[in-house]
């Protein structure tokens, strides 16, 4: 048990607790690792039906222009402007309602964070970019943002709200019991629901390759809306366990253990997440580190990796063909769903093709490891037909 | 039955016993997803790493209660890892020792002792 005197809690703290949760400390919070199912069952549950996360401890915000025109384009291309300099996705291009996975920089081109940005639907909310990122990072984050925006623009924390991410198969119709609106929503879009009279901000997106929303509500309203969904049959409550082993099915990357500052997003193999417009322009920081990485001056690519045996976990080395150590697991585990081990980790590109023979040492033992191509769960996102 | 603070239990009155990991120790892991046991023929010393344990989420180490020879090892255990959480304190034994020295079983908890030291948990 985690000792709760200490650590912040979100608005669904004291249900995890009613539910028997085992709790731990994470990013400074007290979370739930796992419920009574335990992390094997509430991993294969959120495949086959529907998992609710408490994803409260992670940085969702509000960054809003301070003197907007009143033109929507306008407002949204300045507000854009002001956010492109530390990111190299394309803000600028985001339709209306529609939401980005991109990356927060440093001047070397290493990945301060992996973030979300989403551009929202409503005429009047325009000038307004939402945000959320990492739980662990969010204080830099924010600083970062706000230093770059100066007077221009303003960061509304929404941290102190309840985000409840709703992922898997009957994650939809679960959701749209509730929320008939989300049927109109595809993967990586946005819009507001009203829940007991209450607006909530959901999005079509998620962390464990699942279809799924995550849904930002007031303390009270996320209280009673956790509540309302876990009533439902198809619903169960998923700790913190289930939601690594998931993510890590996806391939998706954690940021602090598969991404930090000293990675870039191609070494990341976060190609798609790089604008090809500001790829051109040169203008993200770290550009001419991208630009050289893809015309071949790479070092090093994040793969994904069958393993033979014991599970290959975060720091196990990877060795190739002729037993020289290569690089390092950064993530790995047990993969449910296919009933064997997997990881992820960083080897150099000419050893990056799926297919490629290596090796893991597992407590002094060297086993075979081949290069897989990533996610090694397929997605089932739904995607605008 | 005599069991260690490390949650490993040990079972037999000669010099032969069986060890494995209490109903206790099994709850806390979670679902067993792979066992690694030691070669038969290997020597021991109490406190010695015997196994190791993993779930989805951690590896955790299973060490021996008592120094003694590995006889034999559970050879179910790696194919249905399972059996661990289904009967920790029987078919999910893992080792079979030769003990070096009987007396050590002395230095370990009854099952009533053990109660009482997972109540102060």
């Amino acid at each position: 048990m985690s000792d709760p005197t200490t650590l912040k809690t979100t608005p669904l703290t004291e249900a995890h607790r009613a539910a028997g949760a085992r709790m731990v400390e994470f990013a400074g919070y007290d979370m739930p690792v796992q419920y009574e199912g335990g992390v094997l069952k509430e991993h294969l549950w959120t495949r086959e039906h529907c998992g609710l996360f408490d994803v409260s401890h992670m940085g969702p915000a509000f960054l809003r222009l301070t003197a907007p025109s009143g033109d929507a384009d306008a407002d949204h291309a300045a507000i854009a402007a002001l956010l492109e300099p530390l990111v190299c996705g394309d803000l600028k291009g985001l339709k209306r309602g529609q939401l980005r996975y991109t990356l927060l920089l440093n001047a070397q081109g290493g990945i301060v964070d992996d973030l979300m940005v989403g551009r929202p639907l409503a005429d009047e909310r325009q000038g307004l970019l939402q945000l959320v990122v990492n739980a662990g990072t969010k204080e830099g984050d924010f600083d970062r943002i706000r230093a770059a925006v100066g007077d221009r623009a303003e960061l509304v924390r929404a941290d102190d709200r309840g985000l409840i991410a709703v992922q898997g198969p009957e994650a939809e119709a679960v959701t749209a019991a509730i929320f008939p609106e989300v049927m109109d929503l595809s993967f990586m879009t946005l819009g507001r629901a009203s829940f007991e009279g209450t607006e909530v901000e959901i999005s079509r997106s998620g962390y464990t390759g699942e279809d799924g929303f995550e849904i930002l509500a007031m303390p009270e309203v996320a209280r009673r809306l956790w509540d309302r969904m876990l009533s439902d049959p198809r619903a169960k409550p998923i700790g913190l366990g289930a939601r690594d082993s998931l993510r890590l099915e996806a391939g998706l990357p954690l940021y602090g253990h598969d991404l930090d500052e000293t990675v870039s997003p191609i070494e990341a193999a976060l190609d798609f997440a790089v604008s090809k417009r500001r790829l051109k322009a040169e203008d993200f920081p770290g550009a001419a580190r991208a630009v050289g990485e893809l015309a071949g001056r790479l070092t090093r690519r994040r793969v994904g990796l069958r393993v033979e045996g014991a599970p290959a976990r975060e720091g196990a080395e990877i060795t190739d063909a002729a037993d020289a150590v290569i690089g390092k697991v950064t993530s790995g585990g047990f993969s449910p769903s296919l009933g064997a081990p997997i990881a992820m980790g960083y080897v150099p590109p000419a050893l990056a093709e799926s297919g490629a023979h290596l090796g893991v040492i597992v407590r002094g033992r060297q086993q075979a490891a081949t290069v897989t191509a990533m996610p090694f769960v397929p997605h089932r996102y739904r995607r605008k037909p | 039955m005599r069991f260690t603070k490390e949650h490993e239990w040990v079972e037999g009155d000669g010099d032969v016993v069986e060890i494995g990991i209490s109903a206790y120790a099994a709850g806390q892991l979670g679902d067993v997803v792979f066992v690694e046991l030691p070669e038969v023929g290997k020597q021991v010393k109490a406190g010695d790493p015997l196994a190791v344990v993993e779930s989805v989420k951690a590896a955790s180490d299973v060490y021996a209660p008592v120094s003694g020879e590995v006889l034999a090892v559970n050879t179910d255990l790696p194919d249905h890892p399972e059996t661990v959480n289904a009967m920790p304190e029987k078919d999910g034994w893992f080792v079979k020792l030769k003990l070096t020295d009987p007396d050590q079983l002395d230095t370990l908890m009854d099952r009533h002792a053990y109660e009482v030291f997972l109540a102060t948990l």
